[in-house]
């Protein structure tokens, strides 16, 4: 009964971890028989950045002129219109999330995959200000100013215009739009309630004058106002090409931060590295297991293959596991996972050991098994133990590495638990009164 | 049956000596602490087409202020550029520049600000205290019902003995490398090196297990007979787990690429020395410790 189960799980972790044969075979037999057997679902190994290449970012937000009981929503709109930002990347589930540690407030941005750091670095941080500027009651003689100015190459420019209330702050969208005369493209713009009042009077009060937008303080362009505007939206229509005018309704939708923000930690990670680490922690994994296997067979001999063959369970359990929670794996990750390895064969070889005590002072098989079990469980306990407290300890205190590490850690050494005290102990059982087991060579 | 109590005194010289070596490295020599502790910029290259000199390369930093900058070589193919905390921009302009001497890949920028890199060391600090102190206090627990004839705390100290062993060897052996090769103590080792907290741990707990097994049977005996009986039982056992470990660190330390190679490598010392403590420091300081009780 119990090896059914293990027969099962095995099975079912191993299609887990890796469906194609099963998917093949399925595909062959509808194929034959016309049946409608479904695939083995699919699930894909979560990989952190460092393994499929990536950016990770960590801003500090620099807080100093927001009062302390607001932090809390100033960092979660922070979040929100980074998150925003970020979106427009196209990368498969970005991660934003704000951190705090000690003093300091912490954003924290990972985008996976292949996309240019600069690039990212420059659009997160940007902050696009949209002013609305009306003409100054002098504008006449400021703009003949400025022209002296240049002919005279001394002196100093004026700003013709004067800020208004208006500005993005009262946006409510912007999106992309064609001059139904020129197909030029053109930023159409709606302001939200408070913002359509203000645009109704500043509109009023300056028909047949221009009206400047200004972006980022560039003045886009001056439109002159030909009567007044209600119901809140504008267009901005300067010499774009398609993709400025894209970014600009996009930069204008994001919004501006909040607070300001400085650049603390970067990482990025080329995606070639990540291949190579892959390929590299797999081949040393695979030779660690090699390794692992012949020694124990050589040295204990059956219970040692019956052993190995319960280690490969155990593999099978754990990155089902990684890929059913999922874990995200990371190069630490996967060093704790090869780790784990050697970790769960020392529960194996604690019991063995004991076994082969037992047998050797002549006890019988069914008699050692249980004392073997039963003698090894204390030291099997206080040994991983005392490891899962320092994992612990390491995965609430650490870092995203340590973390990564001390998760794949816990997570081995408890299933190693289970493949020691269960998967092996059902296969030692099967041996139980069986000729086999009188045949000492094979035990001791 | 070998004796391991016998020679303890020939056992105990040769930790002490090793502790004091790695004292020694590590107060002469100090830490070489990488850009996550002390903030820094790292930058790794990878020239398919044959890479530049050190020297070359150097001197095409030369126009940026990039502090303190080390080069070195890693891999076959790579570079390796550690600079102080520089900034995005200053970061293009070097990757340009160095474009002009050749074909090359970027394969990982790192920078991390000098705050991070003190928060981390605290954090880290923080983290081996605490683990330390679970670790003793868990120890004293389960073997709270023990007490002849020696008391459960005196096994938790034992074992702290034997713990700040196989970190003060690992550490110093960094110490030296760190001066000869400029091998740095990144997260990976420092990680490592939590994790032989807990694996000295386990060792020990195994052997202290087997003699306070051999203790409820054996009523009779001399505690030093009891304590080297347990070592001998626990021997192949030691040996063999360790063994398994290290086919498995040997073969992430060859094979498993640059990122875990240290991260390996202290794994590696940390268990020859927690498989060595275990044995020979643990139990046999128990005896020294009964004796010296008993002599006053």
């Amino acid at each position: 009964m119990k090896i059914i189960f293990i027969l099962f799980l095995f099975l079912f972790t191993a299609n887990l971890v890796y469906p194609a044969y099963y998917n093949k075979s399925v595909d062959f037999l509808n194929g034959k028989t016309g049946w409608n057997l479904s695939h083995f679902m699919d699930i894909p190994f979560k990989l952190g950045l460092d393994l499929q290449g990536g950016v990770h970012l960590v801003y500090e937000a620099d807080l100093s002129e927001i009062d302390e009981d607001n932090y809390g929503s100033s960092m979660q709109g922070l979040r929100d219109v980074i998150e925003r930002r970020v979106n427009f990347f196209g990368v498969r589930e970005p991660i934003v999330q704000t951190e705090k540690a000690g003093e300091h407030h912490r954003l924290i941005i990972e985008l996976a995959g292949v996309i240019d750091p600069a690039q990212a670095i420059k659009e997160i941080g940007k902050t696009p200000f949209l002013q609305f500027k009306k003409m100054k009651e002098n504008y006449e003689e400021i703009i003949q100013n400025n022209q002296k100015v240049i002919e005279d190459g001394e002196g100093e420019f004026e700003d013709p215009f004067e800020n208004t209330l208006l500005t993005g702050k009262y946006l409510e969208k912007a999106e992309v739009d064609f001059d139904s005369n020129t197909y030029k493209p053109l930023v159409l713009i709606r302001f939200n309630n408070e913002g359509s009042d203000i645009f109704e009077t500043l509109t009023s009060e300056n028909i047949g004058k221009p009206l400047a937008i200004f972006i980022d303080n560039a003045l886009i362009s001056s439109p002159v106002v030909q009567e007044k505007i209600s119901g809140g939206s504008a267009q901005i229509s300067g010499s774009f090409t398609d993709v400025e005018a894209k970014e600009l309704a996009r930069n204008l939708n994001a919004g501006a931060l909040p607070v300001p923000i400085e650049i603390v930690s970067q990482q990025v990670v080329g995606p070639t590295l990540g291949k190579i680490s892959v390929q590299e922690s797999l081949r040393a994994g695979v030779i660690g297991l090699i390794a692992v296997i012949l020694f124990l067979i050589v040295f204990y001999r059956l219970p040692g293959l019956l052993s190995s063959i319960s280690l490969g369970v155990y593999i099978c359990i754990v990155l089902g596991l990684f890929k059913l929670v999922p874990v995200t794996l990371t190069l630490a990750g996967v060093g704790g996972f090869i780790l784990s390895i050697g970790i769960a064969i020392d529960a194996n070889i604690l019991i063995l050991s004991r076994m082969k005590e037992e047998l050797s002072e002549g006890k019988s098989f069914s008699f050692s098994l249980e004392e073997g079990f039963k003698r090894a469980w204390s030291s099997i306990r206080d040994g991983n133990f005392t490891t899962l407290l320092v994992a612990f300890i390491l995965f609430e205190f650490g870092t995203s590495f340590i973390k990564g590490f001390a998760l794949t850690l816990s997570i081995g050494i408890l299933v190693s638990m289970f493949s020691a005290l269960f998967v092996t102990r059902t296969f030692l059982e099967c041996f139980k009164e069986k000729r086999l087991s009188k045949i000492r060579w094979f035990w001791e | 049956m070998f004796s391991f109590i016998k020679h303890k005194r020939i056992y105990f010289t040769f930790s002490i000596i090793l502790i004091l070596v790695s004292a020694l490295a590590l107060t002469i020599y100090g830490l070489e602490w990488g850009i996550d502790f002390t903030g820094g910029s790292i930058l790794e290259l990878n020239y398919k087409e044959g890479r530049p000199s050190i020297s070359e390369v150097k001197e095409s930093l030369n126009d940026f202020d990039l502090g303190d900058a080390r080069v070195q070589f890693s891999g076959d193919e790579g570079i390796m550029i550690r600079t102080k905390d520089i900034s995005e921009e200053v970061h293009q302009q070097v990757i340009l520049k160095l474009r002009e001497g050749g074909s090359l890949e970027e394969l990982k920028f790192e920078k991390i600000g000098p705050i991070m890199g003190k928060e981390l060391k605290q954090k880290t600090t923080l983290v081996a205290i605490l683990s330390i102190i679970a670790i003793l206090l868990y120890i004293t627990i389960a073997f709270g019902r023990v007490s002849r004839p020696i008391a459960s705390w005196q096994y938790g100290i034992a074992s702290l003995i034997a713990l700040s062993h196989d970190v003060l060897i690992p550490l110093g052996m960094f110490a030296v490398l760190g001066r000869l090769y400029d091998v740095q103590i990144t997260i990976p080792v420092i990680t490592a090196l939590l994790t032989v907290i807990g694996y000295s741990i386990n060792n020990t707990v195994v052997v202290f297990d087997r003699v306070r097994e051999n203790l409820i049977r054996d009523r009779k005996s001399d505690f030093r007979d009891i304590v080297d009986k347990s070592l001998n039982e626990t021997l192949t056992r030691s040996l063999n787990t360790s063994l398994t470990t290290l086919f498995v660190l040997f073969a992430i330390y060859f094979f498993g690429g640059e990122t875990l190679r240290y991260f390996s490598l202290a794994l590696i010392t940390g268990l020859i020395c927690g498989t060595y403590s275990s044995l020979f420091l643990a139990a046999p300081l128990l005896v020294s410790w009964l004796e010296w009780k008993r002599k006053n």
